[in-house]
């Protein structure tokens, strides 16, 4: 696995203050307008050239990396990356100093330029942003790494261009972990996958012999818990994803499942099922103690905490049908705040505090939305035929799902995929994934 | 409806046969389409025998874990051959279509077994010779997206442990 240390941030050459920037993205509403903004390949000598074919055996590696950031401000929905043909200067004298005319003159109002050596297996990278408007540099970073996290540079470059000119924490230097599907329905091989949130440096994490299902990310750590038929005991599993070690979570007699770790990462919670009835338990990861929270003869099930670990919500057919319920995080104070017509389920409370994400079921059709934490403001994102799981980027801007095709009455036809969403209801996109895709679960970002 | 699950965990045996009545009652007005009675798959198609005449599986209506008569019977037939033959254990699987989330369907799979479960333990079949494991909607038997197919896919399966 990626060592997550090996990045160094080197130098930070200037930040100029925001208010001088005549640019800035609100990504508080559908953006309509994306950003027109111009990626310069980043400039290579050929020294380094020829390194970067010994290390990599990618030739421009310069080019290769401003693809990955073209891709991720595309993808944002925020940015709209302008053809490289019609930009009329060359990377290395873009970098030094950009003729903002020329810039201005295909309509660019941001420009990224950077410059690559490779030298002694060591990958620098230095990136400037420039607002062609007010004809002035807004940022300017270098880098150091090994040679093969090249990507993630690419990511870290997309996050610190996004954070300048959206205000927010960007969120493309990080991991999906999903569920890989391959075969029929009635036989489905399930594999627990890690990939990065742009699709590549796809890893397989078991390999199909159990069923698996809902991996989560510990926000904290590179932990993931899941569930494992291993066995065929579903119980929930704790992995951590640099070692590939794995146990039990608890010692339950009986299926746990639907577990999810606090924000802190210092507990998992879950279901526990017994005797035809689930509730909620938590186990706390450092002394092992288990705590009932929910002592109920009804089912509750998918349990989220609030950021800062004082509530929960969770899933419960208390009042005849699937509801969403918060709660305070001992299990005090249950109240019901879904209220809306139809059945309601999978809770995931926001990275920011401020909202619930759920699945909805109405009249045939599925829905992903969200709603405040008292129930109110309930906006359904996306309608579909079924679609269910949302997880959060860890800066609450976008949901990412899975959505599942009909089949006809042979069974065929039938998928599953990952897809996107903004909070704002726009930028809808499908997550290209290598195989049938379920459950996915965002990571935090890698670096900051 | 709401009513019946309110109490069903905690005084499912005693109440048992009372609810099933009315719901069954109420579930005949209901259109009754080919292979299926209100939403209760009735069909045989999918049907595997634990021995002549002992069906494996019961068959469950959308969101419910309530036994219907003909569920009844089966599990009866199920419970008496369990009886004349006390060295097989079994495993009871529960199911549920791919209409509903996946943690809660693992919920209602579990939920459903153990309804099935309850009636053997009431029919004199000793809790320790029954374990249960649900599967929620991950393994269905009919892999169509239609009411018939999810009909066949809401139920709980006794498969011999042993």
């Amino acid at each position: 696995m990626i060592k997550l240390i090996n990045l160094v941030l080197l130098t930070i050459f200037l930040f100029s203050s925001k208010a001088y920037s005549l640019i800035e993205i609100d990504i508080t509403r559908g953006n309509l307008d994306p950003l027109p903004i111009a990626v310069s390949p980043l400039f290579q000598d050929d020294n380094s050239k020829k390194n970067s074919i010994n290390e990599l055996k990618i030739e421009n590696i310069g080019s290769e990396i401003s693809l990955v950031v073209e891709n991720n401000l595309k993808i944002s929905g925020l940015f709209n990356p302008l053809n490289k043909e019609a930009f009329l200067q060359r990377p290395d004298i873009a970098h030094l100093k950009p003729r903002f005319e020329d810039w201005a003159l295909i309509k660019a109002q941001a420009l990224i330029t950077g410059k690559v050596t490779i030298e002694d297996k060591k990958l620098k990278v230095e990136f400037r942003l420039w607002d062609i408007l007010a004809g002035r540099e807004m940022m300017a970073l270098a880098f150091t790494t090994v040679p093969s996290n090249w990507r993630r540079v690419g990511h870290i470059i997309s996050d610190k261009v996004y954070e300048r000119l959206t205000g927010e924490k960007g969120y493309f230097d990080t991991r999906i972990i999903y569920v890989s599907e391959e075969g029929p329905k009635t036989a489905r091989v399930k594999k627990l996958a890690i990939m990065d949130q742009d699709g590549f440096n796809t890893k397989y994490l078991t390999l199909g012999n159990e069923l698996v299902l809902t991996p989560r990310f510990n926000p904290t750590s590179q932990m993931v818990t899941y569930l494992s038929y291993f066995k065929n005991l579903p119980r929930v599993y704790l992995l951590d994803i640099e070692t590939g070690t794995q146990e039990v979570v608890g010692d339950f007699p009986g299926m746990t499942f639907a577990p999810r770790f606090s924000p802190d990462g210092k507990k998992i919670i879950m279901s526990f099922a017994k005797d035809g009835n689930s509730d909620i338990y938590t186990m706390d990861l450092e002394n092992r103690i288990v705590e009932r929270i929910t002592n109920h003869p009804s089912i509750d099930t998918s349990p989220s905490y609030s950021p800062d670990n004082k509530y929960i919500t969770f899933n419960s057919d208390r009042s005849g049908f699937q509801q969403i319920y918060v709660m305070k995080s001992d299990g005090s104070n249950v109240k019901r705040i879904s209220f809306g017509k139809g059945l309601y389920g999978t809770p995931v409370w926001s990275p920011r505090g401020d909202l619930i994400a759920f699945t909805k079921l109405h009249k045939g059709k599925f829905y992903i939305g969200v709603m405040r934490t008292d129930g109110s403001g309930e906006r359904l994102l996306t309608e579909n035929y079924y679609q269910e799981a949302p997880s959060w980027s860890p800066n609450g801007r976008v949901l990412i799902f899975y959505r599942e095709t009909k089949s006809n009455d042979k069974g065929e036809g039938f998928s599953a995929k990952l897809w996107s969403i903004d909070l704002t209801g726009y930028n809808e996109r499908e997550v290209q994934t290598k195989t049938d895709a379920s459950d996915p679960s965002w990571s935090s970002l890698l670096s900051n | 409806m709401n009513f019946s699950k309110s109490f069903r965990n905690t005084f499912l045996v005693i109440l048992l046969s009372l609810i099933v009545s009315a719901c069954a009652t109420k579930k005949t007005t209901t259109k009754v389409e080919g292979q299926m009675q209100g939403d209760v798959y009735t069909g045989t198609d999918t049907v595997k025998y634990l021995a002549d005449g002992v069906p494996d599986r019961v068959f469950f209506a959308t969101n419910e874990s309530i036994l219907t008569t003909k569920s009844r019977d089966t599990l009866r037939k199920q419970a008496n051959w369990l009886r004349a033959n006390s060295s097989i254990n079994v495993v009871v699987e529960g199911h549920a279509d791919e209409r509903g989330t996946r943690e809660y369907n693992l919920a209602l799979g579990e939920r459903r077994a153990n309804a099935a479960k309850d009636y053997l333990i009431t029919y004199g079949i000793s809790a320790d010779r029954i374990s249960v494991i649900s599967y929620g909607k991950e393994r269905p038997v009919d892999s169509g997206s239609n009411p018939l197919s999810w009909s066949k896919n809401r139920r709980s399966v006794t498969v011999k442990a042993n």
